[in-house]
Order: structure tokens, then C-alpha cells, then sequence
């Protein structure tokens, strides 16, 4: 095995044995913390799946994790105080099945449009259908607008209890451990091949006759969908879900995520993840004005860290 | 080395144990509050009260020691939510006190009472939580979020005002406030606008402005909490609307607002009248004190905020002392708050069935105190011992 | 409908695009030019703001203030491309977005640092703080006249510049072929630095002129750096005319919909959900209109010629 499978199966190993102690000797919130950079890893995975392996830079990713958010959380809304039969369930797969659907479809709406554009267009673009489901959100008064909404009742699903928090925090290893399996999987079939030929040289794949467009709004849609379920988890998480999390500045937090750790790399976006929630964290806790060293650690790993952690685990040999 | 390496360990061990006793005895107090963004201005003060009531009580409940650990949620739910779970999970807080913010309340409330942990509101009132989701373990020094608009609707009544025009911001606090001044108000609504809040509020209310002044309406009702208050007076002497569309507002012009107005010598302020529930120029010896510590310790004005902040801690203390510390029977602890046993700054103070304060609610107005510093002092008393519209949907 | 309140919003809508100009030219000659994405220019917008607020109350003058806060924020953009952006511009997008993202933490911090979180509130000369009556029904605040009128001096200023002065030339030429101003033996790093200081100065002059209206306060830059960047897009990155049709069409579909769009929903649905969607709605309505302009123009509207 390579230094980087063993680091890689080292990092996972930690994070599934970490977090359970935590909560045994006490810490509770560690644990929650765990789930929280857990489920934000999932996203981030998908974000890395489009932004690293596909060069394409969404900047509206936050938009699914909120969508698949509120799919938990607005058939449970309807659960418990009526109105819209149709939705109103606390299944879960019901519920997880909702917010894949509907970020996929909004990545295939999107996307479509999107990715007619290139470049700065496409940054702008996507995070301009963002902020639209952002405002749209807000102008809903029943789902609470701006005010957000708060989830009485996890999703259920069998043989799961999602109220235990060790259960959720292991439903969230496991959707990880599965995500970036797949994503592993997608990247190294003919499909990751061609999309990742398309971010080095765009023209040589159409040459080549494939049709790169297609290519990479399967990809997007894919990537849509995985998000959205790292959302429902989030809502099931949180318990409660405003439209704040569909704001630009998470987006850019997701983006940030992957490049922290490293883009286009299996285990980057999770370091990424598990970095940035912990210095929030614990920078929150030394001071208020955390944001100062924050933002300057941002701009300092832009400027110095190619590769971001990856690349300083590598050693710089790439 | 072997004897350096243990008497260094022994001399940990001694410092985990001493903490660990004191925290045995400590009661601890979570106080939420905007640390951050434009509306820290709000959470400072409220800092600055809390502060203070601990110097008063000598950071003691009679024999029980008192600890705060600030939590800020910077202006949004999600943040405050997650700051309120560290509160009770991490720093296993007895009390979670504080938050401005109504739908920061509501997204927290949750976390602090599914804990078993007691909730006490210094500001926020939204209705849900005097209503159908009230709680034994809720309490609130401040007021419902109705209340305060209605006394200013019955203000408005006596005045014979017959047609108002409504601007409050886009937020569960925004809409109680423009539903309790519609509840009372007997003339005509001509319109309401309601704007972006949160972080990246709407802070130039041009567009608006020349609504309520086209609308031909006689008054112009508006709440605009923190800084955009002082903004919106601004544009709204800017605009002229002075004569034309006299300004009747609650939480907007206070002890925050005003210094900076002063600043900017914004004299158009002085004489603007306000409806509260409490003020800086209240007769009694806790608001004396209170009032004149503020002053020699910070240097201002205590603003509403901060005087149910101060509340909300002595209402904390009160109770802690008469359990003597021992927090292990919430009944007892729950039963020691409900009895409200302790010095308000507003005087006489007590709770609803639903655990909100019965109050009176003033009409102030903008005066300069003898040293030349804008405040409020008190014109007349609009609603004596008055009970928020949600209590009867409060089962408990 | 109301004609007299239909003149004054066109009049509010236009302050706004006015200024939505003076943030969104800076962006566009940044990004047309050195083609750097700077999402600090919001901050820079802010830092003019609390610089000539502070300034206000110091020296008890608004228009002094304003002259003396105009190079500092220069300096300020001057400082961000020396230590930021120049290492950058060889990178992608991607590292720029993100360093510039770092940055407008760093500068809200900074601000809350130094001026502490309340915001300052800017006294206006008494000649600007009362009304105008241009007919019986038609009273606009002097103020906001003034922005108006310093917006369209700004935008008349940079138009002379570009078509009529060398530098202006440079930035034509750079914005359109960039590689062949280097070719030309031109300092380009000195243009670079330049550009940045310009585009920092028309924020912070921005930042100046709301602040008598709004305050300065943290994170103001923050609300108008996207709507700015979705004028830069919907005129075509790099185009100074794009930007300006862009951002008047902006001002006025933000402000007439926020005027008018809650009694048109009323129409069709109850009058507490208009009340409460109308706003969101209007604020969503300039996004939909650059995802259409984008889905039928993926250059914007007016793109430079022959990139």
C-alpha cells in the first residue's frame, strides 16, 4: 500500500474511533461537532467531485445542502401541523428521497444553463441560482422566511434512531465512507477520464468526439443529488434549517473546504472539513474577533500551500 | 527526571481537582447575545448590564457562586442555535439567558429546554413562545413582542391619529410588532412594508419612505432595533417628513441610538416619543442604582436592553439563592423564578400564566438630561399591569 | 397610478444605480484589465465609508472629509494589489475568490477593531440635509440629489478618461488585449497598480456617499459586492458601458420592485404573503434576470471586443 492509502485509511479510522470516545467519557459536543464536520464532509466530497476532478468552480453548492435540508424539514412541517397531505411524512426514506430528487433536478435545471458559460460567467451563474432558492426561501412565509424553521421530528428510518446522537453521527461515517467510494469510483471509470480530460484541455476531449457538455452536467447533477442528501442529514442534524444556509458566504465556506484540504484528491475535502470546523471552533472560543486570524490563514493558504493539506502531506512532491 | 515528571503529574492532577470542586458548587449562566456584526452594539450593552449585576451580587447568590460564559450568535439562527448546544452541552450552563433576536430564540429554544436546562428571554418575545409553545422552564424579563406596539396603538387612539403607515423589518419579532399595533389601532391601515433583515439588512428605506408619505396616512409606525434605528431617523428627517408624517415608533429611538445621534447632532430626534416598558428616569432604588453604576461605569446611558438584562440576571440570582444553590430539583428552581422575588429595575415585577411579565408600559419622550445627554423620561402611563393577547393560548 | 411617486422612485432607483456604478466600474476595470476577481472590493467600500466618518467627526466637515478619505482608500487598494492580488494574477479564479474571501474577513475585523461594532453615523452640512421641491408633490431629500449628481459626474469623469487620456487608452487596450499592452514596452505592473488604486477609490467614494444615508457600518460592503458583481456580469466583464446600463437597469428594477411588486401580488394572493414574499421576491427578481441574460448572452450584454 501507498503512504497515501495508509495515511488516508489512518484519517477515517480516527474520525469513526474519535468521536464514540468522546461522547463516552462525556464530551458529548465533541461528538456533535464530529457529525457536523462529518456531514459538511459528505458535501464537500460532492463539491470535489465537479470543482476538482471537474474544474468546474460552483459557487451556489450551499443551495442543495439547503434544498435537501428543507425536504426533511418541510414534509415533517406538514407532518405535525397539517396542510399539503401529500407531503406531510416523517419517513425517511420518503423524506432523503425527496432531497435527492430535488437537487438532482435542480443541478439538471441549473446545470443546463450553467454550463453553457465558462469561467468567472460560471462562478456568477451558479451562485446566482443560489441566492434565487435563497430568496425564495425567504419569501415563504410558512416555512418561516428568513425566521427559519425548526424540525420537531427527525426522519425515521428502520432499525435507525436518529435521535441518538451516536446513531446519527454513524449513519453520517457510513454515507462517507460510501460517498468517497463512489466518487473514488466515478473518477477512475471512462466517465471521471473524460471529465477530467475536459478541465485540462477542453477541445482535445470534443475532438476526441465526446460530447463534454454532457459529460459534465451528469457529473453536476450528481454531485447536486449527493449534496442534497448531506443537506437532509444536515436538517436531521440541526433540527433546524434556515435559508442562512444557503448564503453565498457557505458556499464559499464549501469551496474553502476543498481547497483546504486539497482538491481533486480522495481525502482532501474531508480534512478540509475537519480543519475549518475545528479552528472555527476553537478560534471562536479564544476570541470574538476569530474571523482576523481566520481570514488571514485563508489568504495565507492561497498564497503559500499548493495543494492545500494534501500537498503538505505529500510532501510537496506534486 | 522520573521524580520531576511525577510530581509534575501529581501537580496536574491537583489543578483538575481543584476546579472540579468549585464547579460542583458554581452555578453557571450561558448568556447569548450579539457579539459581532453591526447589532453588537445591542449584545455589548447587554454585556455591559450583566457585567455589572454580577459586580452588584459580588459574583455570589447568597452562598452559591455565580459564572457567566458569553455566547455569541451572530445575528443569525443557525449560529445562535449552535452557540446555545455548546451552552448546554459542552459547558453544562444550569441557565441559558439572553438573545435579542426572536427567531434566534426560537431556533435555541429547543436545545436549552429538551435539556432540562432553564431558558430566560432578555429581550426577545416572540408569540409562539407566550402562546402554544410556552414552557414551565421559560421565563422572560423582558415583554411579549405585541405588547410594547399595542401600548403605542392605544397611544395613537388617545392622539386621534386616524391612518398609519407600517414599516418594521422582515422577522418574527418585525411581524408580532406590526400585528400588536394592528391589534389595538382603531383608524385606518394605509399600508406596511416590510424589509430585509439579518446580516445584510436594508438599511436605505428611500423606496419606502415615499410610500408611506404617497399613501397620505397621518402616522408612521416603524421598528428598526440596534442601528438601523439610527438610520431610519436619518432618512426619515431627511425626507422632510417631519410635519407631514409624524413618526411613532417602539425599539428604535433608545439609550443606543441616541448618543449617536448626539454625536451627529441630530437634534431632529428631540421630542420623538416612544412606548416601553421601562426607563432610565423610573423612581425606584434598583433602577437608581442601576441607572447611576451604568453611568459611572460605562459611561452612558443604560439602554432597555441592558436594564432586562440586568433583570434577567437578578431574577437568576434570586432564585439561586432561595434553593440555596442546589440545582438538583428543577421543580424548586422552577417554583423560585415563577415567584419573581427580587428587585426590578421596573419596579414592581411579576409573572403571567405563562411565565411573561404583567407590567406597565410607559409613553417616554426624548428630553436632554441636565449635563446636556439626550435620554427618554416618562410622560404618562398607557397600560398598567398589562397581560399579553397569547397567555390564554398558553397551556401549562 | 401615482405619477408624482413613480418620478420619485425613478429618482431613488437611479441614486441606486448610481452608486451601484461607482462600486461596479472599479470591479469591472479590476477584473477586464488584470482579470482578478476581487470579491474585497465590497470592503474597500466599506473602509471609505468609516474612514470618512471618522473623518467627519474629527474635522466636523463632510466634503473635506471626502477629499481627504478619497487617497486613503486609494492607498488602501494600492496595498491589496501589492500584497494580495499581484501574486496572484497568474493564478485561477478559484485562488482568487478565495484569498479575497479571506480578506473581507480580515477588513470587517479590522473595522470592528478599530471603530468598534455600533457603525458612525455622518452629520451632513445643513445645505444638504433638507429638501428639495421640484414641483408641489415632488420633495426629494437635497442629499440624495447630490448623489445623483456626484454619480453622473463620476460616470461622466470616467468616460472622459477612458476615451480621451493615455491611461484611459491603456485600460482600453488592456481590457481588450492584454497581452499586446505588455508586448508594447508599457509598464504593465504599474497600470496594474493603477487600475486597482482607481477602482478603490470609486468604491470607497461610494461607501462615502451612502454613509450620511445608511451610517457606516461592518459588512455593508458585503450587500453590495454581489449585487455589483451581477451588474459587471450582465454588462460584460471589462465594458465601462455595460456597467453603466447595467447598473442604472439594476438600481431601478431593485427599487421599482420594492415600490410596486407587493400590490401586484396582491392581487393574486393574500395580503399577509404578499406582504412577506414581495420583498424577497423583488430581491430575487435581478438574479433571475442575469441568469437570463447569461443563458441567452454568455458574455453579457456588452462584452469588449475581440478578447
Amino acid at each position: 500500500m501507498t503512504r497515501m492509502t495508509w495515511i488516508t485509511l489512518t484519517v477515517m479510522a480516527l474520525l469513526a474511533v474519535l468521536p464514540p470516545v468522546f461522547f463516552w467519557t462525556g464530551n458529548a459536543f465533541y461528538l456533535d461537532l464530529a457529525t457536523r464536520l462529518t456531514i459538511l464532509a459528505i458535501a464537500a466530497v460532492s463539491l470535489n467531485l465537479i470543482l476538482g476532478y471537474g474544474g468546474l468552480v460552483s459557487f451556489g453548492h450551499a443551495a442543495c445542502l439547503g434544498l435537501g435540508a428543507y425536504a426533511v424539514g418541510i414534509p415533517a412541517h406538514h407532518w405535525l401541523y397539517g396542510g399539503m397531505d401529500a407531503l406531510a411524512t416523517t419517513n425517511g426514506f420518503v423524506q432523503i428521497g425527496l432531497a435527492v430528487a430535488i437537487t438532482a433536478l435542480f443541478a439538471l435545471v441549473t446545470g443546463a444553463v450553467c454550463l453553457r458559460t465558462r469561467g468567472v460567467y460560471f462562478i456568477m451563474i451558479t451562485m446566482a441560482f443560489a441566492q434565487m432558492v435563497y430568496y425564495l426561501i425567504v419569501s415563504i412565509e410558512e416555512y418561516g422566511g428568513d425566521d427559519g424553521l425548526v424540525i420537531d421530528t427527525r426522519s425515521e428510518l428502520p432499525g435507525f434512531n436518529l435521535d441518538d446522537p451516536l446513531q446519527l453521527f454513524a449513519l453520517a461515517y457510513v454515507s462517507l465512507v460510501v460517498v468517497m467510494l463512489v466518487v473514488r469510483t466515478i473518477v477512475n471509470s471512462r466517465f471521471g477520464m473524460v471529465l477530467q480530460g475536459a478541465k485540462g484541455n477542453e477541445e482535445r476531449m470534443v475532438t476526441l468526439g465526446f460530447n463534454v457538455y454532457l459529460y459534465r452536467l451528469v457529473a453536476y447533477v450528481i454531485s447536486g443529488a449527493i449534496c442534497g442528501y448531506a443537506g437532509a442529514l444536515l436538517g436531521n442534524f440541526t433540527t433546524f434549517i434556515s435559508p442562512e444556509m444557503m448564503d453565498w458566504a457557505r458556499s464559499g465556506e464549501l469551496m474553502f473546504m476543498v481547497i483546504l484540504g486539497g482538491a481533486a484528491t480522495t481525502l482532501g475535502p474531508v480534512l478540509g472539513s475537519a480543519a475549518f470546523i475545528v479552528l472555527e471552533e476553537f478560534l471562536g472560543r479564544l476570541t470574538i474577533y476569530w474571523h482576523l486570524p481566520f481570514g488571514l490563514m485563508l489568504i495565507g493558504v492561497v498564497l503559500f500551500v499548493r495543494g492545500g493539506l494534501m500537498g503538505l502531506l505529500r510532501g510537496g512532491k506534486e | 527526571m522520573n521524580l520531576n515528571g511525577f510530581s509534575r503529574l501529581a501537580m496536574v492532577a491537583a489543578m483538575m481537582a481543584a476546579p472540579a470542586q468549585l464547579l460542583a458548587e458554581d452555578v453557571k449562566i450561558g448568556f447569548v447575545t450579539t457579539l459581532t456584526t453591526g447589532a453588537a452594539v445591542i449584545g455589548n450593552d447587554m454585556k455591559n448590564a450583566v457585567d455589572l449585576a454580577m459586580d452588584h451580587l459580588g459574583g455570589m447568590a447568597g452562598e452559591t457562586r455565580l459564572e457567566v460564559i458569553y455566547g455569541d450568535d451572530q445575528f443569525a439562527p443557525d449560529a445562535g442555535k449552535q452557540v446555545t448546544d455548546k451552552l448546554v452541552k459542552q459547558d453544562n450552563v444550569d441557565f441559558v439567558a439572553g438573545y435579542i433576536w426572536s427567531h434566534v430564540l426560537l431556533a435555541s429554544r429547543k436545545s436549552v429546554l429538551d435539556a432540562g436546562k432553564f431558558l430566560i428571554s432578555a429581550n426577545a418575545g416572540p408569540s409562539q413562545i407566550a402562546g402554544k409553545l410556552c414552557d414551565p422552564h421559560f421565563f422572560s424579563t423582558s415583554w411579549q413582542n405585541d405588547q410594547t406596539p399595542m401600548a403605542m396603538g392605544e397611544v395613537l387612539n388617545r392622539q386621534g391619529v386616524q391612518s398609519l403607515y407600517i414599516m418594521a423589518p422582515n422577522y418574527a419579532a418585525g411581524k408580532d410588532m406590526a400585528a400588536g399595533v394592528e391589534r389595538v389601532f382603531e383608524g385606518e391601515i394605509k399600508g406596511k412594508d416590510l424589509t430585509k433583515w439579518g446580516a445584510d439588512a436594508q438599511l436605505d428605506f428611500s423606496a419606502e419612505l415615499a410610500k408611506a408619505k404617497a399613501s397620505g396616512a397621518n402616522g408612521l409606525f416603524v421598528f428598526y432595533p440596534g442601528a438601523a434605528g439610527g438610520a431610519f431617523i436619518k432618512q426619515y428627517h431627511q425626507a422632510g417628513l417631519k410635519d407631514v408624517l409624524p413618526l411613532y415608533s417602539v425599539f428604535t429611538v433608545d439609550g443606543l441610538s441616541l448618543p449617536k445621534l448626539q454625536e451627529a447632532d441630530f437634534s431632529g430626534v428631540l421630542g420623538s416619543k416612544t412606548t416601553n416598558q421601562w426607563d432610565p428616569s423610573l423612581d425606584n432604588e434598583a433602577n437608581k442604582k442601576f441607572v447611576s453604576d451604568f453611568k459611572a461605569k460605562y459611561g452612558g446611558y443604560p439602554s432597555f436592553y441592558a436594564a432586562q438584562s440586568y433583570d434577567a440576571i437578578m431574577l437568576i440570582a434570586s432564585a439561586v439563592e432561595a434553593v440555596g444553590g442546589d440545582m438538583s430539583d428543577p421543580d424548586a428552581v422552577q417554583a423560585a423564578l415563577k415567584s419573581a422575588d427580587f428587585a426590578s429595575v421596573r419596579g414592581d415585577f411579576s409573572f403571567g400564566s405563562n411565565n411573561m411579565p404583567v407590567q406597565d408600559f410607559f409613553l417616554r419622550e426624548v428630553v436632554v438630561d441636565a449635563d446636556g445627554t439626550w435620554t427618554t423620561k416618562v410622560v404618562e402611563t398607557v397600560y398598567e399591569d398589562h397581560v399579553d393577547s397569547y397567555a390564554a393560548e398558553c397551556k401549562m | 397610478m401615482d405619477l408624482s411617486l413613480f418620478v420619485i422612485q425613478f429618482l431613488n432607483g437611479l441614486q441606486l444605480g448610481l452608486l451601484l456604478f461607482l462600486v461596479a466600474s472599479g470591479l469591472t476595470l479590476v477584473f477586464g484589465i488584470l482579470d482578478f476577481v476581487n470579491l474585497a472590493h465590497g470592503a474597500l467600500y466599506m473602509l471609505g465609508a468609516f474612514v470618512c466618518a471618522w473623518l467627519t467627526q474629527v474635522l466636523g466637515n463632510f466634503l473635506l472629509a471626502v477629499l481627504l478619505a478619497l487617497p486613503v482608500t486609494a492607498v488602501a487598494g494600492l496595498l491589496v494589489e501589492r500584497f494580495i492580488a499581484r501574486p496572484l494574477y497568474a493564478r485561477d479564479h478559484l485562488d482568487h475568490v478565495l484569498a479575497t474571501f479571506g480578506l473581507i474577513l480580515v477588513i470587517d475585523t479590522l473595522v470592528h477593531l478599530v471603530f468598534g461594532p455600533e457603525g458612525i453615523a455622518v452629520p451632513l452640512p445643513d445645505f444638504l440635509n433638507g429638501q428639495i421641491r421640484l414641483t408641489e408633490t415632488l420633495v426629494i431629500p437635497s442629499f440624495r440629489l447630490m448623489i445623483i449628481g456626484a454619480g453622473l459626474a463620476a460616470a461622466a469623469g470616467l468616460y472622459w478618461m477612458v476615451t480621451h487620456t493615455r491611461l484611459g487608452m491603456l485600460i482600453r487596450a488592456g481590457a481588450s488585449n492584454r497581452t499586446m499592452v505588455s508586448a508594447l514596452g508599457v509598464d504593465i505592473e504599474r497600470l496594474f497598480a493603477l487600475v486597482f488604486a482607481l477602482g478603490a477609490a470609486l468604491a470607497g467614494l461610494a461607501g462615502m456617499l451612502i454613509a450620511p444615508i445608511t451610517e457606516a457600518s461592518i459588512g455593508m460592503g458585503n450587500n453590495i459586492i454581489i449585487t455589483a458583481f451581477v451588474v459587471i456580469i450582465v454588462g460584460g466583464i471589462g465594458s465601462m458601458k455595460g456597467a453603466f446600463i447595467a447598473a442604472l437597469m439594476i438600481g431601478l428594477i431593485d427599487t421599482l420592485g420594492r415600490s410596486y411588486l407587493d400590490d401586484l401580488f396582491k392581487l393574486v394572493m393574500s395580503q399577509d404573503a404578499a406582504e412577506t414574499s414581495a420583498p424577497a421576491i423583488s430581491a430575487m427578481l435581478i438574479y433571475i434576470i442575469m441568469a437570463v441574460v447569461l443563458a441567452l448572452r454568455p458574455q453579457g450584454l456588452f462584452p469588449p471586443k475581440a478578447r
